[in-house]
């Protein structure tokens, strides 16, 4: 188990948790976001290889409608 | 009339048929922003960048009614006030979409959303070196707008007044000297408040106007989406044609020769 900070939300994780499994847990369609992870973005090429750990910062973003 | 149908609009490596670019903010429902869209005839719409809302995954998206493969997505960065936050944002959206072309949009005030040109400036340079196509949302300084055009900026898009106030074009002789010095399309952007305020952008020279408050604003966004569609349309074509000289006296329309 460890405790991320999931878009600014206190979130547990089981251990050995990568980033496409954050994304299938949250049932997240990774063509439509991007993500940051303690301030570096990952390509989407690396979901997989990367792996979480306690106290974590991850930003998962997408589009929405704006000026 | 197959001349106006030449008529694109080359931006940032991209040709618009349409010369009207539609924001997709304040919208109703996302059923409207994409029917708004559909009349506005628009080949390019702003879109901003901001957290997955996790908790609650059935909310529809924007992307489950605009898809970016039939429409250009401008990516922006609404709500950033230095040149980090703008930077980070824009690099995602990099990485979201897979391409490179953005507005960049730096704000100094949040009252009334005036632009902070310095950190717009610093930030088109970055941006610009890491190989981004970048309109930039600016005030109708014309040496400011210069400056940004000698940095690698793609459009200048100078505010026609405060974003979302609907003034209209407060300043038209510094958007005309813009037009007039600028190498690179110029798109107001900001301040338009109905249909004839884009006609006489677009009759003074701009190459374009980015509008998003006067049509979701308005209490039919749809009819007024369509009513800026053809106000951008006659706006152009007369430019194109070139309006008459102006006399201070009458002078009749018709010969005098003849009169009985």
């Amino acid at each position: 188990m460890a405790k991320i900070q999931l878009n600014g939300k206190k979130v547990i994780i089981k251990s050995n948790f990568s980033i496409s499994d954050l994304l299938k847990k949250y049932n997240l369609d990774n063509k439509k976001i991007a993500i940051e992870h303690n301030g570096i973005i990952i390509q989407r090429a690396n979901y997989r290889k990367k792996y979480l750990k306690e106290n974590d910062k991850v930003e998962i973003v997408h589009f929405i409608g704006g000026g | 009339m197959a001349k106006l149908k030449k008529d694109i609009l080359k931006v940032a490596g991209k040709s618009l048929k349409s010369r009207l670019i539609v924001g997709t903010g304040k919208y109703k429902s996302f059923t409207e922003t994409a029917k708004a869209i559909e009349a506005a005839g628009a080949d390019m719409v702003t879109v901003a960048v901001r957290r997955v809302n996790i908790l609650d995954k059935k909310k529809p998206i924007l992307t489950d009614y605009l898809d970016p493969k039939k429409i250009i997505f401008l990516p922006n960065t609404a709500g950033c006030y230095n040149s980090k936050e703008a930077l980070r944002t824009l690099r995602l959206a990099r990485e979201m979409g897979g391409w490179k072309l953005v507005k960049l949009e730096v704000l100094g005030d949040k009252k009334t959303l005036y632009p902070n040109m310095i950190e717009t400036i610093e930030s088109t340079k970055t941006l610009v070196k890491e190989g981004f196509k970048v309109m930039v949302y600016c005030t109708d300084d014309p040496l400011l707008a210069k400056k940004l055009e000698d940095n690698g900026a793609s459009a200048i898009m100078p505010l026609a007044s405060p974003i979302g106030s609907g003034l209209g074009l407060q300043n038209k002789v510094n958007i005309s000297l813009i037009i007039k010095q600028s190498k690179v399309p110029v798109i107001v952007d900001a301040g338009i408040g109905t249909a004839s305020d884009a006609t006489i952008a677009m009759e003074m020279g701009c190459d374009g106007v980015l509008i998003n408050s006067a049509i979701a604003n308005a209490k039919k966004p749809v009819l007024m989406a369509k009513a800026f569609k053809d106000a951008v349309i006659s706006g152009r074509n007369s430019f194109l044609a070139g309006r008459m000289e102006k006399n201070f006296y009458g002078l009749p329309s018709t010969p005098f020769k003849g009169k009985i």
